[in-house]
């Protein structure tokens, strides 16, 4: 299978963007919304997660290495691509530009919250409801988080669509475009969950 | 007397394949049912610029005339199209003529599209039937399937949907949507299924199939309305298939 590689790791970018980096995004933001139930319930929950049996392992295998994968070979497709969408204002080439845009905000917003999070708590700082709290007074750190989730949430679901088309799940036009608007309603669920949990810290 | 009716071009110009590209406008007496290439063959006929000045005739491709083949490919007025059915009458003036970037410029609007003739080699677009003595006809095709067939057939290598693709490009390796339908097409056929397998691993090679970024340029440019991305998505689902046979083989030949 020389030669082939391109095609496998193409693939593997793909698979791993849902499983298991998508996967983790769901629950991600779903238990970020214990906060929107008040401090106690967010810190139990925050505890609970953090507290799993051999959580470091879990977080290597289901979230850092993948994503990390994920993040690489995708800054290296975003820049093989020349965007035109002035020239061809198409709505999939649109969403193709927007995946590419999104991709690039996404990782720099991950890159900044896991530094702000992990990394912090690495060094001994404890990740609870006040850490939040603190963090997103600040206004200017409010928007980011709100954009970057926001972008998360695209990310991800133009990524599915996408998914269903490279590993030829979806085939013709009219499965792909069930597909879109299948994609379009997982995107506006998620960025409301995200979203109000974001607003619960403030 | 009224003016007489003109129509106006600007036309993007290069000499030489290395050299920088220039823009020249040209002013032709109006005709009725001008296409672009006529205006062209005006132009080559009395080379003289807006202002006056001589300068070299046009050079473009050109061949069948009537949207078969492909060659007169250019953007005409930002898109992507074959100038032999770019009519005057419905396009907006100045009519801006420019190459198709994507392929090496040869002269002014003519490009090589020599790597899409590599490419439909690569990825084996034919059905082979030679051989040392005669094999006798070959399994029947439904004639419901023909017809479908013939949609992918249209293809005429033009380059439109490579020109439209954001992911065809000096950075990249990818063969572009056309090459990709091929294989389709072929694979499709009743005696070119027999290499199935040989086509669909070319595609999981270096620029092949995985390249593609959904972007859907190339089935709303194609002058054919060959329904590329339905072609992809099929061969997605057949290589997702293919890939498996070769990891974990198959018994299937």
């Amino acid at each position: 299978m020389a030669g082939n590689r391109e095609f496998a790791y193409r693939r593997l970018h793909s698979l791993l963007g849902v499983i298991p980096v998508g996967l983790f995004l769901i629950q991600h933001l779903v238990v970020n919304s214990f906060a929107t139930r008040g401090e106690a319930s967010f810190n139990n929950a925050s505890n609970f997660m953090g507290g799993l049996p051999a959580r470091i392992w879990l977080e290597i295998f289901i979230i850092y290495l993948p994503l990390l994968y994920h993040a690489v070979y995708g800054i290296y497709i975003a820049f093989t691509a020349k965007n035109n969408v002035g020239r061809y204002g198409f709505f999939r080439n649109w969403m193709f530009m927007l995946q590419r845009l999104t991709g690039i905000i996404t990782l720099i917003f991950v890159v900044w919250h896991v530094w702000e999070t992990r990394v912090q708590a690495a060094f001994g700082a404890h990740v609870d409801f006040n850490m939040m709290e603190s963090i997103l007074s600040s206004p200017f750190m409010l928007w980011f988080y709100i954009i970057g989730v926001i972008s998360t949430t695209f990310h991800f679901s133009n990524g599915l669509w996408s998914f269903a088309v490279s590993w030829g799940i979806t085939i013709s036009p009219k499965s792909q475009r069930i597909s879109t608007y299948v994609t379009l309603v997982v995107f506006v669920v998620l960025s409301v969950v995200g979203v109000r949990a974001i607003l619960a810290f403030v | 007397m009224a003016e007489t009716k003109t129509v106006r071009f600007v036309i993007t110009r290069q000499d030489q394949p290395e050299s920088a590209p220039y823009t020249e406008e040209f002013e032709l007496a109006y005709r009725p049912n001008m296409n672009v290439i006529s205006a062209l063959m005006e132009i080559r006929r009395n080379p003289v610029n807006v202002k006056g000045e001589q300068t070299t005739p046009i050079t473009w491709d050109m061949n069948c005339l009537e949207e078969v083949c492909g060659a007169c490919s250019m953007v005409i007025n930002g898109k992507p199209r074959q100038s032999c059915t770019a009519l005057v009458d419905q396009l907006e003036q100045p009519i801006r003529l420019e190459p198709m970037r994507t392929f090496p410029i040869v002269r002014d609007l003519q490009v090589d599209r020599s790597r899409m003739f590599d490419s439909l080699k690569k990825v084996k677009a034919w059905i082979p039937i030679d051989g040392t003595y005669n094999l006798g006809p070959g399994p029947r095709m439904p004639e419901r399937k023909r017809q479908w067939a013939y949609e992918l057939s249209k293809c005429m290598t033009c380059g439109v949907c490579l020109e439209a693709c954001p992911n065809v490009n000096s950075n990249s390796d990818f063969i572009g949507a056309a090459p990709l339908s091929q294989v389709r097409l072929f694979n499709a056929h009743p005696t070119g299924e027999m290499n199935k397998a040989e086509r669909l691993n070319a595609i999981m090679g270096e620029g092949g199939l995985a390249d593609c970024g959904n972007s859907q340029n190339c089935v709303q440019s194609c002058p054919k309305g060959i329904p590329l991305t339905t072609s992809i998505a099929a061969l997605n689902r057949d290589t997702t298939l293919q890939s498996f046979r070769n990891f974990f083989g198959s018994d299937q030949v």
